[in-house]
């Protein structure tokens, strides 16, 4: 026979202590996403204005918003994209350095000071930059157009300042690198040591058991983290602000005094100036570079998430 | 009638040749100073130009991998030569990435030290100074008050999120907190400020607002998904035994998380967010936006413009007046000032997270 249990389970009694808490932390969390919400929203209604703007509300010779904004968008992405060519075969580098070839016990250490890297201020790098790096590079420059000034993307005439749009990316590049390096590390490092031992118990060598089974195991961690890098240079401002001598225009050439601007910079250039419908025309464009951003990192993040998925990691 | 043949004889991958154990650093060292010599020889041959160390370092260090491989080649087969040559090529990334640092720290110790060193840089503002001398006592005090007042905003919202996320976020709001939470910390500083400034102007209909508090904000939208996600990794170390006992002893729920679960992981939360404080007090994009700058003293953060360390920085490099050196010299103590910040900041919290973090027996 069966007998019915009745399903009346035991409550435990609520606490008013209980509901208060709980609701706070649920108010907290879902103020996040209402503070991302409102950035959008709030910088939306503001850039309004920009879109309708006539041709005597820009500075330069763009007629309207979209003609403004496209040079300064290529410049961002041109600027990032250099940065991420510079930055990425070096992060894979030195994760690698850190995770498979330094001694165990220095390999954390080494880690604090790659970190160390992204502790610095941007507004640090930037008077580093304009400093140091680019009357160092000056004379290089010279000779690279000199010699390879027949490849376009040396065409001279080169910049005497040396504050060209590849000092940017050099400087952009050492800003992004911790970032990459961290989570290539942490990737190498989940590397299930199976795979590592069974292809070394074969007879490879250290560098064949990385391309066997380190880097096909990381490889979706090493693009994910090229994203968020490239995130944080599409969006790094004072740097750029402060090294580049900069041209609103669409140029390939890296080493001449004419380079294209970043929108984070030419923002942060004339926003203290800007009056009327400028600071409009601002926001719009830091609209743009809002959206380009919130892409690649949604985009990012959907890749980390779905190889956590599967790999079993945390 | 068998015949028997005879076989070629294999080459032994066990006995072949290897190099001699030191051949490395050996090979490092001489290839060094032969590109040293040549650099010498052409440094003498057009006089007037001083000796290029860096020029040496690079092309020797090329010389050494082009060198090592041929070698490893000839004496260790092709394999062994890959092996040898990516060894070099990653080491040597890891010191390249540790020069800009070296130089970095270098240049502004150097540069800073002079003015960080004269007595009122820490006593006095900017008001009314034209040439050399003056402080950046405006700019710390801002730099306090607006980066205090983010913690204090971001803390509590932060850590409550954090807090949802581990003990109460089941199903599809915690999933999209979490995407969003990421997704944040992607957003450019700048816009940040933007936000702010978008926000407070149509507030307070004033098109050129600046003020301390708006800073604040700007800075907070920055650093709580920073707090969240290291607090919430923090809170997931804490063992779901001290939980189960907590409860089984009829404790409520809310007081298990304040009296075990937060007590377990307050240093690894101190961590985080002194980490996340060093992360946005060098930030001046935002600040540059929505407080403004300023060469007077300013306590109120809720009216006028207010300066801090990071837009001094680029103030002084920014606007030079007719003493350029001054200013540049000013420029190069915030930015001592800044980089002195916050390594103090990650060494404390480092030290926390050493000294106080629960051994959890792994």
């Amino acid at each position: 026979m069966t007998t019915i249990v009745a399903r009346d389970s035991i409550r435990a009694p609520q606490r008013a202590g209980d509901r208060i808490f709980s609701t706070a932390t649920v108010v907290a969390g879902s103020l996040i996403l209402a503070v991302l919400a409102a950035v959008a929203a709030f910088l939306l209604m503001q850039s309004l204005p920009a879109f309708v703007a006539t041709p005597a509300d820009f500075n330069g010779d763009a007629t309207n918003f979209w003609a403004y904004v496209w040079p300064l968008a290529f410049g961002t992405l041109w600027s990032a994209l250099l940065a991420l060519l510079i930055a990425i075969p070096l992060a894979i580098g030195i994760a690698l350095f850190i995770s498979h070839y330094a001694p165990r016990r220095l390999s954390q250490g080494l880690g604090y000071i790659i970190d160390l890297l992204a502790a610095v201020p941007s507004v640090v790098f930037g008077l580093w930059g304009i400093g140091v790096l680019a009357p160092l590079l000056q004379p290089f420059y010279t000779s690279l157009v000199e010699w390879f000034g027949w490849i376009p993307l040396f065409a001279g005439p080169v910049s005497g300042t040396g504050r060209t749009i590849l000092t940017v990316s050099i400087v952009l590049a050492v800003m992004v690198l911790p970032i990459i390096t961290a989570i290539c590390r942490e990737i190498f490092l989940q590397t299930p040591v199976l795979y590592e031992e069974a292809s070394l118990a074969l007879g490879a060598t250290r560098w064949e058991m990385i391309a066997m089974a380190v880097l096909p195991f990381g490889r979706s961690g090493i693009i994910s983290a090229s994203m968020l890098g490239l995130g944080r240079a599409l969006g790094e401002t004072m740097a750029v602000a402060m090294v580049l001598s900069p041209s609103p225009q669409v140029i390939f050439q890296l080493l001449t005094s004419q380079n294209p601007t970043t929108i984070a910079a030419n923002i942060a250039l004339n926003f203290p100036e800007a009056h009327g419908t400028g600071v409009n025309i601002l926001l719009a464009t830091g609209l743009v570079l809002f959206v380009i951003t919130l892409a690649v990192n949604m985009v990012a993040r959907v890749i980390i998430n779905r190889r956590k998925a599967f790999s079993g990691a945390n | 009638m068998s015949t028997t043949t005879v076989a070629a004889p294999l080459p032994n991958s066990l006995t072949a040749g290897k190099l001699p154990k030191h051949s490395s650093p050996v090979v490092l060292l001489a290839s060094w100073l032969v590109t040293a010599a040549v650099f010498l020889i052409v440094q003498l041959s057009s006089a007037g130009t001083s000796f290029n160390v860096a020029g040496t370092l690079f092309f020797g260090t090329v010389l050494y991998c082009v060198a090592i491989y041929l070698l490893s080649y000839f004496v260790e087969g092709v394999r062994k030569a890959k092996d040898r040559l990516v060894t070099a090529l990653v080491t040597a990334a890891f010191v390249i990435a540790l020069l800009p640092l070296i130089s970095l720290v270098a240049t502004t110790v150097i540069n800073g030290l002079p003015a960080f060193l004269t007595p009122t840089f820490f006593t006095s503002s900017q008001r009314n100074v034209v040439g050399a001398g003056g402080g950046a006592l405006h700019a710390v005090i801002g730099t306090l008050f607006i980066t205090g007042l983010a913690t204090l905003i971001s803390v509590p919202i932060g850590l409550l999120s954090a807090i949802y996320l581990t003990e109460y976020g089941r199903g599809r709001l915690a999933r999209a907190i979490t995407f969003f939470v990421d997704v944040m910390t992607g957003i450019p500083s700048i816009v940040a400020g933007l936000f702010a400034f978008a926000l407070f102007s149509l507030l307070f209909n004033d098109p050129g607002i600046r003020f301390g508090f708006g800073g604040a904000i700007s800075l907070s939208v920055l650093m709580i998904p920073v707090v969240v996600r290291s607090s919430e990794e923090m809170l997931k170390l804490v063992p779901n035994e001290l939980r189960e006992a907590a409860y089984a002893l009829g404790v409520p729920k809310w007081l298990t998380i304040l009296k075990v679960v937060l007590p377990t992981s307050l240093a690894g939360i101190v961590t985080g967010i002194m980490i996340s404080i060093s992360r946005v007090i060098g930030e001046t994009a935002p600040l540059l936006i929505i407080s403004g700058f300023t060469a007077s003293m300013n306590y109120n953060l809720f009216s006028e413009r207010m300066m801090t360390l990071p837009v001094f920085v680029y103030t002084q490099y920014a606007n030079q007046g007719t003493d350029t050196q001054a200013y540049l010299d000013r420029a190069w103590a915030g930015a001592l000032t800044l980089i002195l910040i916050v390594m103090l900041l990650n060494a404390l919290a480092r030290l926390i997270a050493k000294l106080f973090s629960p051994k959890l027996g792994r």
